[in-house]
């Protein structure tokens, strides 16, 4: 049924005309009096979190629980030559051990998973490690992109590539690309014609930027408690996809999806790391068969940084031409990523969605090295891309002598984008940000920069969402989806309470369970725009049921009857009115249900990527290389966001995750021995509270029409652009350009020193 | 890191460890070699004590003894021997949640959660000492603690508004709804300022259109 709707954001309102699928309701229209939707709503289990009551799966005890524990090779390179569990057997308390790699099996990275164990207690497991006899034959390794490059290097992979991706990862595309020595590739793009471009331009800029591995470092570590009975499986898990968890444990162990059921009541943090069973939670599952007793199996922090995935390191070569008035010609980007035995390292969705460029090259390489492998962490690619393609830009409107941002402003193809870098620039002060680069003291140096956000998910069909309006007007909302943290069980139940016409105290949610009804997993930022709309589906069917129901008490026609807000009515003679709470008391007992599925995204809506832009205000210290952040300003397109207060803080999230991958954070091995010298939170730097600048969030709201709720999501874009403006801000402080994150003190007076040794400040 | 514990005779592996715990007299035999934390969450079921790193790193296991903060994956349960710890379950009083607990849920400050108890308590001592803290002060105090979520913004200010409360100062969250704009009679041009507008719409007269595009007719002010 064709439907005229108002899309766009407040800058650009308009009508469009578009399909709505049979019994879904039309898209929330801008005008709504929104009662719960649009509020600032504390988490449901607010409470729960801040007295202890909160569950999380690490906290699962069961009766007769054992402890699993992971052996791990610490050679970066190894092929086992034999492996002996039985004095691990015999060790005190131990229940079950099991091999995880075979005899001849090569290993691949130091950390790499042997043999686990489960026993009585952990301290048992852990002697029991000690117990398992095996031989290694160590072979040449390399840590390093640049050592892993060079003909005659050490190969990761002999033979054919053997990657091993999760949900969430990159395609890397390998099984069709050639590999020379440990290079894969390249994954190729090609728009239009570069060396034309470049011949055009009365600019043109190039530079190698480098970034580092980056850890996901979520405080609840991967693991889970599983559970047998009988041919059934029951696992507590902390994951972002608990039916990807149950349709990866049921075919690896083969066993019908319909035995195993998992269960993430709570969890802490996953950023794109927890995607199925994984190998400790396969160990678990095996464990806890051949012990006939639950086991529970969590990652220590060494674990976490050794073998729990990571992001990418990346070496980009961007070179990039404009005309003087100040169009791009030309965009090209080579790139080398680091994932260790993993490949998907790409780099490329800024450069080929953020600007708008006739001619464009993309060649990707995938590095492999003896390391822990690279896995999707928020927003895959797109924060080392960002920072490349966003230096860049800054180097070309130097070259071309424009304003940074005038330059930007001249290539944005995107109408929402464009409003937010202006509001960004009046927040942040851009027009006199040169004025502002001295301060009192004159080793500090003032700098602010600018970086742009590209995603572009909008969720998709197959979640589905069962409400119950009840006798005395109460409603409950049955959705598997888990939460992570993000606020995903306050959103269901903000939703439903929104089309119900219900106060949010009176619905009640059950989540993160695969026995309830199909949801989706948490990656790709797809959360809420894929479950927001089964939920108000759903809740919108149970409105005709109850309708239909009061419809016959009323002896009426079950159209005449209208459901608004607390109050349900009938046109004729005589009208009839209620109020919700006495309508639903002429509700059976069993009150009233529907069981909705997700309509498809509409095709004719108001299509756009998802946008956003940061700001970033710092300090440099030329004498100390030390980096400040003052200020980041954050101005994002989160579609029609359901709950301000939770999307605000995914946004705060973002950003300090971003500040601590600008300044901080960065797993290092060591090239002679191969191993991660900082595998730990204190080596291994995360920023804290001290670390923290002032965040100042703007939400741009845009109805697109796309799905019934407008919902789009914000957990990847919001950490997109931070290190690329913070790096930019830096390079504007010190009048050199940075291409390396983290930018380290040891970074900044290496710059300190080339501009010194160009003559002088600038 | 072996512990070579089974070596001791069954008997004499367990100490039994007298204190307060949560203001309850606790006798809890364990293994001497265990962690607060461990015995905390293994054996008196206290898991609302989370383990991060169990390496004195991430601040997620802070509880108090003796009403300091302390990190008790670094602190033997022995150490404990005729002390007062207290934990996340300890927080509510009989009158309801700790004005942290409550500041902390209203405001978002709990994200996933799972560092949670960990600031909780470390606050908790904060302001115990500190009744007005400034905000370098509070994230001072709260340096030692890591959270991945948050972004620490909405802890800061949950901290604030809790020694607001705790001061007897009245002081709520802000709630307003971002949406239900009115449009003129073309239906396109909203009614009241959104975030764009309040930003622009002012600014807009002098600036320069540097992308081309149309000025936007925004509302500066609510009719």
């Amino acid at each position: 049924m064709k439907e005229k709707i108002r899309v766009g954001f407040e800058g650009d309102f308009q009508f469009r005309e578009i399909e709505i699928a049979a019994g879904d309701p039309a898209p929330w229209d801008p005008s709504q009096k929104f009662s719960v939707v649009g509020t600032r709503q504390p988490r449901l289990d607010g409470k729960a979190k801040a007295t202890g009551e909160a569950k999380y799966s690490i906290d699962v005890r069961l009766p007769g629980m054992l402890y699993g524990r992971i052996l791990r090779c610490m050679l970066p390179a190894a092929t086992v030559k034999s492996l002996d569990l039985s004095a691990a057997r015999k060790m005190p308390g131990v229940r079950a051990a099991i091999a995880l790699a075979e005899p001849g099996e090569k290993l691949r990275f130091a950390g790499q998973e042997v043999a686990a164990v489960a026993a009585e207690t952990p301290d048992q497991a852990e002697d029991a490690l000690a117990a398992i006899r095996v031989a290694y034959e160590a072979r040449p390794f390399v840590v390093s992109l640049d050592d892993a490059r060079k003909s005659g290097a050490p190969l990761v992979f002999e033979g054919k590539t053997e990657t091993k991706t999760s949900g969430g990862d990159v395609e890397s595309g390998g099984k069709n690309l050639a590999r020379h020595g440990n290079v894969l590739g390249p994954r190729s793009t090609v728009k239009g014609d570069v060396d034309a471009g470049f011949q055009k331009a009365a600019g043109v800029v190039e530079g190698t930027y480098d970034t580092q591995v980056q850890t996901h470092s979520a405080l609840e570590t991967h693991g889970l408690v599983a559970r047998w009975e009988g041919t059934e499986l029951t696992v507590w898990a902390s994951t972002q996809g608990i039916f990807d968890m149950r349709d990866q444990l049921a075919e690896t162990l083969q066993i019908p999806v319909s035995k195993v059921r998992v269960i993430t009541e709570y969890m802490g943090g996953g950023f794109g790391a927890k995607f199925g069973p994984r190998v400790e939670g396969l160990a678990a599952a095996r464990l806890a068969k051949e012990a006939g007793a639950p086991v529970k199996l969590f990652l220590d922090r060494k674990e976490e940084q050794l073998a729990s995935g990571n992001r990418p390191s990346a070496r980009q070569t961007v070179k990039a031409g404009a005309t003087r008035d100040g169009k791009l010609t030309a965009l090209q980007l080579t790139v080398y990523g680091n994932g260790g035995t993993n490949g998907g390292t790409g780099t490329s969705g800024p450069v080929k969605n953020v600007y708008a460029c006739e001619n464009l090259k993309v060649d990707e390489y995938d590095v492999f090295t003896n390391a822990g492998p690279g896995t999707a962490m928020r927003a895959p690619g797109h924060p080392q891309g960002a920072f490349a393609l966003e230096a860049t830009m800054d180097e070309l409107a130097k070259a071309i002598g424009m304003d940074p941002l005038e330059f930007r402003l001249k290539n944005d193809p995107s109408a929402v984008r464009r409003e937010q870098f202006r509001v960004g620039a009046e927040k942040i002060g851009w027009k006199d940000r040169d004025a502002r680069r001295k301060t009192s003291d004159p080793e500090i140096l003032r700098g602010v920069g600018v970086g742009a956000a590209v995603w572009y998910n909008t969720g998709g069909t197959g979640p589905r969402a069962t409400v119950t309006i009840h006798k005395d007007g109460s409603a409950e909302v049955e959705h598997g989806v888990q939460d992570l943290g993000t606020g995903s069980r306050t959103m269901v139940a903000m939703v439903a309470a929104e089309e119900l016409g219900v106060p949010l105290d009176e619905v009640s949610v059950s989540i993160g369970d695969s026995r309830l009804p199909f949801a989706p997993d948490s990656g790709g930022s797809t959360t809420t725009p894929s479950s927001a709309p089964a939920i108000r589906r759903a809740a919108w069917e149970a409105k005709q049921a109850l309708a239909r129901a009061v419809a016959k008490e009323w002896k009426v026609p079950a159209e005449s009857v209208k459901v608004e807000k607390g109050r349900v009515s009938a046109a004729g003679n005589p009208p009839h009115e209620a109020t919700w709470a006495a309508a639903c008391k002429l509700l059976p007992s069993e009150g009233v249900a529907a069981t909705a599925e997700r309509a498809d995204n509409h095709e004719d809506a108001w299509k756009r990527f998802t946008t956003g832009c940061q700001f970033a205000e710092v300090e440099v210290d030329t004498a100390t290389g030390k980096v400040r952040v003052n200020r980041v300003v954050a101005v994002h397109d989160c579609g029609v966001p359901i709950n301000p207060l939770t999307t605000e803080s995914q946004i705060q999230g973002g950003v300090i995750q971003g500040v601590s991958y600008a300044l901080f954070e960065d797993r290092i091995l060591d090239r002679p021995t191969g191993r991660m010298v900082n595998p730990n939170v204190e080596a291994y730097k995360i920023a804290g509270a001290l670390d923290v600048p002032e965040i100042d969030v703007t939400l741009v709201s845009v109805w697109d029409g796309i799905n019934n709720t407008n919902s789009v999501g914000i957990g990847e874009p919001a950490t997109v652009p931070t290190a690329a403006a913070i790096a930019n801000a830096v390079s504007h402080a010190l009048g050199v350009r940075i291409r390396q994150i983290p930018i380290t003190p040891e970074v900044v007076l290496a710059a300190v020193r080339e501009r010194d040794s160009k003559g002088g400040r600038s | 890191m072996a512990r070579r514990r089974e070596k001791l005779p069954p008997d004499r592996s367990k100490a039994l460890v007298a204190m307060t715990v949560n203001g309850e007299r606790v006798e809890a035999p364990f293994e001497p070699h265990k962690t607060m934390l461990e015995v905390l969450r293994e054996d008196l079921a206290l898991t609302g004590t989370k383990h991060g790193c169990e390496l004195g790193e991430c601040g997620t296991c802070a509880v108090l003894l003796d009403g300091k903060p302390v990190l008790s994956c670094l602190v033997l349960g022995l150490e404990c021997e005729g002390r007062s710890v207290e934990t996340v379950e300890g927080m509510a009083g009989p009158e309801g949640l700790h004005p942290l607990q409550k500041a902390f849920a209203d405001l978002g400050a709990a994200q996933c959660g799972y560092c949670t108890p960990g600031f909780l308590l470390t606050a908790k001592a904060l302001l115990e000492e500190n009744p007005r803290p400034t905000l370098p002060e509070i994230r001072q105090a709260l340096a030692g603690n890591l959270c991945r979520c948050t972004g620490y913004v909405k802890i800061f200010e949950a901290v604030e508004l809790a020694a607001a409360w705790l001061r007897g100062e009245a002081a709520e969250p802000r709630k307003e709804s971002l949406y239900g704009y009115d449009f003129d009679e073309s239906g396109l041009l909203p009614s009241h300022p959104g975030p764009v507008g309040a930003v622009l719409a002012a600014a807009r007269e002098a600036a320069v259109d540097e992308g081309g595009d149309k000025p936007r007719p925004y509302r500066a002010k609510a009719r």
